[in-house]
């Protein structure tokens, strides 16, 4: 790329850098750099820019220094959209950062293909084999590329007080139920549902669902390894969403909506409560508080319940949707990082890291320390289901899952068939060869 | 000599840096982008999956796309159609002597000076669902014209299209106005003597006369319809359902939201080619009107 050129400069001053301390680390034969009082300097980006993640994130660094003399972490806390935008542009020039975020599946299995993360499955083993099966949205081949610190679930979030308003007692457990409720709070003149449609991803969440509540496990995983989609159960899955659709269960205007920027996003209609109900995944009781005046989000009305199991489906009636963010380690990066990793991992950082609600921790010994109640009970849940399976468009990688949920949306808007997504879908999976 | 030496190296030394910085940024991603557009390509790793035209017959295959050039198209249309008469009205009109001019003269070019995103952002406030425009809708008891105006297909790209005149007509009228000038007064005072009406001056010889303006405008108009890309992108983002999709919003969808840069390079050479060609169509049948003498003498002299 010519972009190299031009950024040659900085380029070529960090990775001298980088280089040193790298060789540094191998002559060590693995051992800590820092150990012998070598100098390295580890750069790690995150995105808990507000507080209390930004300052718990600074603490712990400082604490690692500590231990390590000779380590000196560089942190960038960004925003979200910047942190994946400056993520992007640093894969093309192969100038990343030592630790950063990676999301899993299709994505993490690209940057591995063009050698930019260290495989870790043996330097971290022991961490690896504490996470369990989270782990495995990770894993390439077999290889583990990145340590998950934070795992949730997608489900529906709800106004319980507009749920007892509109005479509902209990939360839908099947998708019966959940029509009888959209007509119960259709009655009662409340929107039931709103979805960030203009953002693609919130729309196709529900796909994602009845394509779990349709398919087995095992059709789902062949259909991954395979990218075949041919079974039946795709369809199916695609049938019964436009069964939803068509009962028209959702917000004015749900096509422009997006999903959380605003108080007219989907986030922003549940928080101000003007609808009833949202399917979201586990960051939304703390997007809900960032868009209400009182910083409450819904507060003591926040109810979850999980996606409504489908009659006759084939797939798993409990198996739960979600994805998180994991730790990856650039390759070429010093020895340093991966201890540090492991250390972000350590039941100390973890616990610390749940305390704040920063997430849904993935080491065990932090279950107990979860402090917000919407986030414990989402935690127990996650334990508790069969299985979790990692969003698809983040499982299939940026093409198939962005045509995927494109032609989702067109659903939406009556603008294609089931069958239409499904062939979308192969188009582009046959399209990567 | 030794002038004209120097004269050439003080030339060279100040336009380098500027052909340079040009090369760098202009014609290399142009001529990387051709190469690109040959290769299946994600943006990381080594750029080795040669498919030939394969993208360039993917891209004119994809609905998406083509639908994204109609769109562009209907654009252009639409702006001539609709911003021309009505850019020329009030340019006419604001032309003559009248109390307050300077200052609606300044209210129509104000749209035009804010920036795209400012403008754009507005917009899309007050055309929520719910929003401020429904609310005028409402208190002025047109509840049922209601529409959801970025939210349905079949509406949101004339939505676009409104806020697209509302910027943009200002400027129509600033260069109508500046090509007003421009027509002698001799020739009005002419008219007048014969008992010329007002709609007759207008047509017979404020319009003519306003010709090459026109055309000039006409063609930034359409220039600037074919590479539309920031005020769709903060009022739809190319939705809902890609019924507001333009060339350069399908660009970045396809480049960076998906990156498949191979494909996209490929698109990016298509939409080149697709404005080279409606730019010289333009050129040859309309503008080469405002150069006519010269070609034809040339021709006789030959």
């Amino acid at each position: 790329m010519t972009r190299n050129r031009a950024g040659s400069a900085v380029a070529l001053t960090l990775s001298v850098a980088l280089l040193a301390a790298c060789t540094g680390g191998t002559t060590d034969n693995g051992n800590d750099a820092g150990s012998d009082g070598e100098e390295v300097t580890l750069t790690w980006w995150h995105n808990s820019n507000a507080e209390p993640g930004q300052g718990y994130y600074e603490q712990v660094a400082a604490d690692f220094e500590a231990e390590n003399p000779g380590v000196t972490i560089e942190i960038s806390a960004l925003a979200h959209a910047d942190m994946l935008t400056r993520l992007n542009a640093a894969f093309q020039t192969g100038d990343t950062p030592d630790i950063y975020m990676e999301r899993g599946g299709g994505e993490l299995a690209a940057h591995v293909e063009a050698g930019l993360t260290k495989d870790i499955s043996e330097d971290a083993a022991d961490t690896i084999e504490k996470l369990g099966g989270t782990v495995a949205a990770w894993q390439v081949d077999g290889q583990t590329y990145a340590l998950p610190f934070s795992f949730g679930l997608v489900g529906f979030w709800y106004n319980e007080a507009l749920f007892e308003q509109a005479g509902i007692s209990e939360a839908p457990e099947t998708m019966d139920d959940l029509y009888a409720a959209v007509d119960a709070l259709k009655a009662a003149d409340i929107e039931p549902i709103a979805v960030g449609a203009g953002d693609g991803w919130p729309a196709a969440h529900y796909w994602y669902y009845l394509a779990l509540r349709h398919c087995s496990e095992d059709v789902v995983n062949n259909a991954v390894a395979e990218r075949d989609f041919s079974d039946p159960c795709f369809v199916a899955a695609g049938e019964s969403l436009q069964e939803l659709i068509e009962e028209e269960p959702f917000n004015t205007g749900f096509l422009a909506t997006p999903a959380q920027e605003g108080p007219t996003s989907a986030s922003g209609l549940l928080a101000t409560g003007q609808v009833a109900m949202e399917l979201a995944g586990h960051w939304e009781p703390g997007v809900m508080q960032g868009l209400t005046e009182d910083g409450q989000g819904l507060g003591e009305d926040t109810g979850w319940f999980t996606f409504p199991a489908v009659e006759g489906g084939e797939g798993d009636q409990s198996a739960a949707l979600g994805g998180g963010d994991a730790w990856a380690v650039s390759e070429g990066a010093p020895d340093a990082a991966v201890d540090f990793v492991e250390y972000l991992l350590s039941d100390e950082v973890q616990i610390g890291f749940a305390e704040n609600d920063m997430g849904l921790p993935t080491n065990p010994a932090a279950n107990d320390a979860v402090s917000d109640p919407a986030l414990a009970d989402l935690l127990a849940i996650r334990d508790e289901a069969p299985y979790v399976q990692l969003y698809f468009d983040t499982l299939f990688g940026e093409n198939i899952g962005g045509a995927m949920n494109d032609e989702i949306v067109l659903l939406f808007s009556g603008g294609t068939t089931p069958q239409g997504i499904v062939d979308a879908m192969q188009a582009a999976a046959d399209q990567e060869g | 000599m030794s002038s004209q030496v120097r004269k050439r190296l003080e030339i060279f030394f100040f336009v380098a840096p500027a052909l340079v910085l040009f090369a760098l940024f202009v014609v290399v991603p142009v001529i990387q982008a051709g190469r690109y557009s040959v290769y299946r390509w994600n943006g990381l790793g080594p750029i080795d999956n040669f498919v030939g035209l394969q993208n360039y017959a993917d891209a004119l295959r994809d609905q998406v796309f083509t639908g994204a050039v109609m769109n562009n198209l209907t654009i252009i249309v639409l702006s001539i159609l609709i911003q021309l008469p009505l850019g020329l009205l009030i340019a006419l009109l604001l032309n003559r002597e009248m109390k307050g001019r300077t200052a609606l003269r300044v209210i129509i070019f104000v749209p035009y000076v804010l920036a795209e995103v400012v403008a754009g952002v507005i917009w899309l406030m007050l055309l929520q669902p719910r929003g401020p425009v429904d609310a005028i809708f409402d208190a002025l008891g047109l509840g049922g014209l209601k529409q959801l105006w970025l939210g349905d297909p079949d509406i949101a790209l004339y939505t676009v299209m409104f806020v697209l005149t509302w910027k943009y007509l200002g400027l129509a009228v600033i260069l109508f106005l500046a090509g007003l000038q421009g027509v002698p007064p001799d020739l009005y005072e002419a008219a007048q003597i014969d008992g010329a009406s007002w709609w007759q001056v207008q047509r017979k010889i404020t319009i003519p006369l306003l010709g090459p303006t026109i055309r000039t405008w006409g063609f930034l108009s359409m220039i600037g319809s074919l590479q539309l890309f920031d005020m769709v992108w903060i009022l739809t983002g190319g939705g809902p359902a890609n019924s507001t999709m333009t060339m350069a919003t399908y660009l970045i969808n396809q480049g960076t939201n998906r990156s498949l840069y191979g494909y996209s390079s490929a698109v990016a050479v298509l939409v080149f080619v697709i404005s080279l060609v409606l730019a010289a169509i333009y050129q040859g049948f309309v503008l080469r009107r405002d150069a006519q003498d010269t070609p034809r003498t040339k021709k006789v002299k030959r």
